[in-house]
């Protein structure tokens, strides 16, 4: 999905919608018997893998493991236990949080030889919606900064960040409600989008009488309108012009 | 369609008028109802015409009156500048078609302002985009004038100080 998801921020800086669009990515679940081949320790609500990772898709992080370093093979699925991947789920029971389902600490349950062999399926986490107030706000705050460093008056703001795997897009409006939205980079036409996405916001966010302002927006036609356009824009896609 | 909002809009103040006794009272609900039209109307228009940040408080009144009035009334009032300091501005509709089937107002209701609803909406869309403007009809067609004139003071810009959010 070349999409991957929609942000609306209000004047203040707190998120009012979020939207993910992407399709979920490759997790990969193996078994694996004790001992346990890479480093795992707690991160914020999680346990992540720190170090340890197998099969050499990113050999670097594992090369001091004489093993790792240097495998050649290709992987046969997209996400090895990677570093920097959280324990999804355990036993084909997801863990919540630190602990697994049944309520006992992950870490202790991996450090205990009597319970191997045992599943475990790692993945990149998602955010949870805490995460992404906070980061709605955080980049708020940075869209400020960027429109007061500019040398000149009147700077747009920041209208785009690009990483090597996404580029992220932004419009701010005369209003102040900012449109975020996540994409692949070499996705055409996220300008039109944005202007759309706009549109759509004024037409059934706003004109629902029973919608107040500034509140998290919580619409069905508004869903249902966003969804229909983000497909809009892909099928569009980087082969052809934008919408 | 726009008959059935003329029609709309003249029960609406009909229906006030039975429910408050005092033309202010009337004026006063008609001017905050337009308001919370106006702080939603503003980013429709925005979304609809792209018309780019205004620079001046004229640039403001002649988007308002070439623009907006255009796509939500479409009637084109004339501006004028009517002070010179520059920031007070008068729109002048000859034609408004929110009353084009009222003649005159009822004897009991002499100081009631029929259109103040637009006054609203005016000033709620200013105000979202950190505009502060008190908005007035300084003359009515239905109350005897020549022409209805809509006159719209920018107060003064409470986001001078602080850096501009846009």
């Amino acid at each position: 999905m070349a999409i991957f998801s929609v942000y609306v921020v209000n004047k203040a800086g707190g998120l009012i919608y979020q939207l993910d669009h992407y399709a979920p990515r490759a997790d990969a679940e193996k078994t694996f018997s004790f001992p346990l081949e890479f480093v795992l320790r707690p991160h914020d609500e999680r346990v992540v893998v720190a170090f340890g990772q197998r099969d050499g898709v990113r050999g670097a992080a594992g090369s001091r493991r004489e093993w790792a370093a240097g495998r050649g093979r290709a992987a046969a699925h997209g996400a090895l236990p990677a570093v920097g991947h959280a324990v999804l789920a355990i036993n084909g029971a997801e863990v919540n949080g630190r602990l697994t389902a049944d309520g006992k600490d992950v870490l202790e349950f991996l450090s205990n030889p009597a319970n191997y062999p045992v599943s475990i399926r790692f993945g990149r986490h998602r955010l949870s919606s805490n995460e992404k107030l906070m980061l709605a706000s955080m980049f708020h705050s940075l869209f400020a900064i960027g429109s007061q460093l500019s040398p000149e008056l009147g700077s747009s703001g920041i209208e785009m960040l690009e990483t090597d795997t996404f580029k992220l897009h932004c419009f701010q409006t005369l209003t102040g409600i900012k449109f975020v939205v996540l994409a692949d980079p070499r996705q055409t036409g996220i300008d039109s989008l944005l202007r759309k996405i706009y549109e759509i916001y004024s037409d059934f966010a706003l004109k629902n009488p029973f919608y107040s302002l500034e509140m998290p927006i919580r619409c069905e036609l508004f869903d249902q309108n966003l969804k229909l356009a983000l497909e809009a824009a892909e099928k569009a896609g980087p082969f052809g012009p934008g919408s | 369609s726009r008959e059935l909002f003329v029609l709309t809009y003249g029960a609406l103040v009909a229906q006030l008028c039975k429910d408050y006794e005092k033309d202010e009272d009337v004026n006063t609900c008609l001017d905050r109802m337009g308001y919370g039209i106006g702080v939603r109307l503003i980013e429709d228009f925005l979304a609809r015409s792209a018309v780019k940040k205004c620079r001046s408080y004229s640039e403001t009144a002649d988007t308002i009156a070439q623009v907006a009035f255009k796509m939500y009334l479409g009637v084109t009032p004339s501006v004028s500048c009517s002070s010179a300091a520059g920031n007070e501005f008068s729109l002048i509709l000859d034609k408004n078609p929110l009353v084009d089937f009222v003649e005159e107002l009822p004897a009991e209701r002499a100081s009631l302002c029929y259109c103040n609803l637009l006054c609203g909406v005016i000033r709620g869309a200013l105000e979202m985009v950190h505009l502060a403007a008190e908005v007035t009809f300084l003359q009515d067609k239905l109350k005897g004038d020549a022409v209805t004139e809509i006159g719209i003071v920018f107060l003064k810009n409470t986001e001078d100080k602080k850096h501009k959010r846009n």
